[in-house]
C-alpha cells in the first residue's frame, strides 16, 4: 500500500507541475495565475513525498509528510468550496478524493510506524537499554549482583541459582511450556560500577551481557545501562531464542529495566487490572479489561 | 460488586464484576461512599481517548472507607475514611519527589504504549484507559488503591461531609493548579474558558490566589450564572458575544494577564468553518483534538502572559497558533493535576470556610442510574453542573 501511495504522489505531482491549469480545471478550481502557481507548489510537495516514500526501505517519515500535505489540500479545497467562481460539484469530488487518500495515508503511516523488528535467525541478537533509577549505584549493583533476584524483574527468566562465587545456573521460559537452561559465569565485577557475564560451554543458548551503574547528576540516582547478546545458531534453537526474546530484544531489555526500576524504587513490580503481569511487551498488547481479576 | 463499565462510545452500564483484591503490598481496598462523573470521563464516553476497552471500569473521583490493607501500608487502618487522588503515584521516583505526581515514573504498567504516543509515559490514572495503566476505576462499590501509603488523604474530621471533601480527589486541586500556574499578581485579570466544574474551581482559586478580576467564558447561561453568583466572576457568553472583542474591551486593550483552558479536546464553536474542519478531522481520527478554546486562549492573552492548560488533550492538534506564542512571548503551562500536592492545603481552605465546594453539585444520584448521569452531564440537560453518585 505504501508504494501505491508513493506512485500516486509521484503521478499527481508530475501532473500538477507540468499541467497545473489542467489539474485546476479537473478539480473544478478557478484557473487564475495565482492558483496555477499554488498548484505547482503543491505538485512539488507531492513529488517530494512520492519519491521519498518510494526510495525508503521504511517510509514512515515520508508517509506522515503525505498526511500533513493532505491536511493542507483539504483546507485549500474547503476554502475553494466556499469561494465564488469554482464549480462546486467538482471541488466537492476532489475534496472527497483527498479525504479518502488522507485516510489511506493515516492507515499506512500507523502500520509502518509499528516497527519492522524482525531479526534474521542466524544473526546474533543484541538488546540494549538504559534508564535512571532513584537509588545509589551501590544499591542497584547489590540487587543485580545477587543474581538470584534477577528473575524477579526479568520476565523471561524462571530462576537463577548461584552455584559458586562467580558461577550460576539460569533457567528461562521457552515456547509452549518448555525451558531453556545454561550455566554462566561472571567475567568482570567492579562493585558499584559494573557486572559482565557470559554463558559457559554446552549452553542451550550462548549469551553474554553487561550492566553498568553510573551516578546520575543532580542527585537523580543511578544511570543503569544493560547490553545483552544472544548468539542464535539458527534452526530450531534460533527460533526458540527469537520467541524467547520476542521480536525486539531491546524492547525486552527495556521492559526488564522498567521493572527493575519499579522494584528498586517502589519495592515491587507494579500491577494493574488490565495488565496484572506488570510491564512487559506482550502484556501491554494483550490487555484484559480494567476489572478486578476474578 | 457493582461497577460502571465502559461498553463503547456513548454507552456505560452498571455490571456485576469480581470484587477487587490486593495485588501489591502497598495496596488498599476502599469501600466507596461517594463518587463523581468528571468532564474527563466524557472524553472517554464520547470515544476520544484511545485504548479504552469494553468492560473497563470508569471513575477517578472517589472516596470511602478502607476495608483491607496490603502488608506494606502502615499509615492507614481499616475503617479510615479517605479521599483518593486520581493520579496513581509511587512517592519514590524522581518525579514524585519533586511533587510531580501525575508524571510518576513507576505507576503505569503500560508505559511502553504511552511512550509510543507521547514520547514518555505519565502516571497511571484510575479508570482512564489502558494507555494510562488499565486500572479499574471508582464509579463502583469498591476499588483497589495502589500506593495507598502515599496517595489517599485521611479525613479525620467527621464534621465534614463527603460532598465537602470529595472534590479534593480531582477538580478542586485541578482548578487550583490551573490558577496557580498563572503566577497571579495583585491587579491581574484572569480569563477562564469553560464554566464546568474545573472552570468554576479555577475561577474561585484565581480569586483565592489574589486575582483582581476573573472572566469566565462559556455558552450555557446557567453555568455562567453559577460563576457569577457563587464565585464572583464576570462572564462572557460566546454564543452571543465575540469573545476576543469583549476581552479587549474589558481589559482596555491589554488582553487578560493569564488565560486558563478548562475546556479541553472537545471544545465547541458556533458557526465557524474551523469547527467543521476540526470535527471532520477528529471524526476520522487524523487529529484527536478540537482545540478551539485553546486557540482562542492563546490569541486573547496579553503579550508576555501565561496560558494555563488544564483541559485534557490526547494526541495531536492542527492549526495551532504557535506564531502567536513565539512572537508575543507567551508561556504555556499544562498538566494533569499533581493532586497529592494540593490535597492537604486545600482541605484546610475548606475547613476555614474559604470555599464551599458543594455549591457546584446539581445532581445526586444512585450508582445504578449512572448511565442517566452520563447523558444528563454530557448534554448539559436539566441545569447539570456536577453529578455525585452513591453506590
Ligand atoms: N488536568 C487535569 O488534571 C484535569 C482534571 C479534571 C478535568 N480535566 C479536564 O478539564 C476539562 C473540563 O472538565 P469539566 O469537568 O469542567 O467538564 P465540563 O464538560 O462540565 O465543562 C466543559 C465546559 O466547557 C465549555 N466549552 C466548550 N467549548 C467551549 C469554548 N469554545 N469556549 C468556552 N467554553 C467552552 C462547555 O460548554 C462546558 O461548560 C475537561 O477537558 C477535563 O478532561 C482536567
Ligand atoms: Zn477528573
Ligand atoms: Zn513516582
Amino acid at each position: 500500500m505504501a508504494s501505491t501511495l508513493g506512485w500516486f504522489s509521484t503521478g499527481l505531482g508530475l501532473a500538477q507541475v507540468a499541467a497545473p491549469a489542467a489539474v485546476n480545471r479537473l478539480a473544478g478550481l478557478d484557473d487564475s495565475g495565482a492558483r496555477r502557481a499554488l498548484m505547482r507548489a503543491m505538485g512539488i510537495r507531492e513529488l517530494a513525498s512520492g519519491v521519498g516514500i518510494l526510495s525508503r526501505r521504511r517510509p514512515t517519515g515520508w508517509l506522515w509528510a503525505r498526511v500533513m500535505g493532505d491536511a493542507i489540500d483539504v483546507t485549500l479545497l474547503g476554502a475553494a468550496l466556499r469561494a465564488k467562481g469554482n464549480r462546486r460539484s467538482r471541488v466537492a469530488m476532489a475534496t472527497a478524493a483527498v479525504v479518502g487518500v488522507t485516510l489511506l495515508d493515516v492507515v499506512a503511516s500507523t502500520r509502518t510506524s509499528g516497527g519492522d523488528g524482525r531479526v534474521a535467525e542466524d544473526e546474533p541478537m543484541e538488546g540494549k537499554a538504559i534508564t535512571t533509577i532513584n537509588v545509589p549505584p551501590e544499591e542497584a549493583y547489590r540487587l543485580w549482583r545477587d543474581l538470584e533476584s534477577l528473575a524477579v524483574f526479568m520476565d523471561h527468566l524462571e530462576s537463577v541459582r548461584t552455584t559458586g562465587e562467580r558461577q550460576s545456573h539460569w533457567v528461562a521460559h521457552g515456547p509452549a511450556g518448555t525451558t531453556v537452561e545454561w550455566d554462566a559465569e561472571i567475567v568482570e565485577d567492579v562493585p558499584g560500577e559494573l557486572i559482565a557475564w557470559r554463558s559457559l560451554e554446552g549452553s542451550d543458548v550462548d549469551n553474554a551481557g553487561r550492566v553498568r551503574f553510573v551516578p546520575a547528576a543532580k542527585g537523580r540516582g543511578t544511570e543503569v545501562s544493560v547490553e545483552v547478546r544472544y548468539a542464535a545458531p539458527g534452526g530450531a534453537v534460533g527460533a526458540t531464542v527469537a520467541k524467547l526474546l520476542g521480536e525486539e530484544p531491546s524492547q525486552q531489555v527495556k521492559d526488564d529495566l522498567r521493572r527493575l526500576k519499579q522494584v528498586l524504587e517502589t519495592g515491587e513490580v507494579v500491577r494493574s487490572d488490565g495488565n496484572p503481569g506488570g510491564t512487559r511487551a506482550l502484556g501491554q498488547v494483550r490487555q484484559r479489561a480494567a476489572q478486578p481479576v476474578g | 460488586m457493582k461497577a460502571t463499565c465502559w461498553m463503547g462510545s456513548n454507552k456505560v452500564e452498571v455490571q456485576e464484576v469480581p470484587d477487587p483484591k490486593i495485588l501489591n503490598a502497598r495496596d488498599a481496598i476502599v469501600e466507596i461512599t461517594s463518587t463523581a462523573i468528571c468532564g474527563s470521563d466524557l472524553h472517554l464516553y464520547d470515544g476520544y481517548i484511545p485504548s479504552a476497552m469494553k468492560g473497563d471500569i470508569l471513575g477517578h473521583e472517589f472516596m470511602g472507607r478502607v476495608v483491607e490493607l496490603g502488608s506494606a501500608v502502615t499509615n492507614l487502618e481499616v475503617g479510615d475514611r479517605v479521599v483518593v487522588p486520581f493520579p496513581i503515584a509511587c512517592g519514590n521516583c524522581n518525579a514524585c519527589q519533586r511533587s510531580m505526581y501525575s508524571v510518576c515514573e513507576n505507576s503505569n504498567p503500560n508505559a511502553g504504549l504511552a511512550e509510543k504516543l507521547w514520547g514518555q509515559s505519565p502516571a497511571g490514572i484510575f479508570g482512564y484507559s489502558h494507555l494510562l495503566g488499565g486500572y479499574a476505576g471508582g464509579q463502583a462499590e469498591y476499588a483497589r488503591v495502589p500506593f495507598a501509603d502515599v496517595g489517599p488523604l485521611k479525613i479525620e474530621d467527621d464534621g465534614l461531609s463527603d460532598e465537602q471533601v470529595l472534590f479534593l480527589s480531582d477538580i478542586f486541586p485541578t482548578g487550583y493548579m490551573g490558577a496557580e500556574m498563572c503566577d497571579i499578581e495583585p491587579g491581574d485579570v484572569i480569563a477562564v474558558w469553560g464554566a464546568g466544574p474545573v472552570g468554576q474551581f479555577a475561577a474561585a482559586s484565581a480569586f483565592l490566589l489574589g486575582a483582581d478580576r476573573v472572566i469566565v467564558i462559556d455558552r450555557f447561561a446557567y453555568r455562567l450564572e453559577m460563576a457569577r453568583n457563587h464565585y464572583g466572576a464576570e462572564t462572557i457568553n460566546y454564543d452571543e458575544t465575540d469573545v476576543r472583542a469583549a476581552l479587549h474591551e474589558m481589559t482596555a486593550g491589554r488582553g487578560p494577564d493569564a488565560c486558563i483552558d478548562a475546556v479541553g479536546m472537545e471544545a465547541h464553536h458556533g458557526a465557524m468553518p474551523i469547527h467543521a474542519y476540526d470535527r471532520a478531522k477528529q471524526a476520522v481520527r487524523s487529529q484527536t483534538e478540537r482545540p478551539h478554546a485553546l486557540r482562542q486562549a492563546i490569541t486573547s492573552c496579553r503579550n508576555g502572559g501565561t496560558v494555563s492548560v488544564v483541559g485534557v488533550y490526547g494526541g495531536l492538534a492542527d492549526k495551532f497558533p504557535i506564531g502567536a506564542v513565539v512572537n508575543r512571548s507567551l508561556t504555556i503551562k499544562a498538566g494533569q493535576c499533581h493532586v497529592q500536592r494540593y490535597m492537604r492545603p486545600l482541605l484546610e481552605r475548606i475547613q476555614n470556610g474559604e470555599i464551599d465546594p458543594t455549591a457546584i453539585i446539581t445532581h445526586r444520584m444512585s450508582l445504578s442510574d449512572v448511565s442517566d448521569g452520563y447523558e444528563i452531564f454530557k448534554h448539559k440537560r436539566d441545569g447539570c453542573e456536577k453529578v455525585v453518585l452513591t453506590p
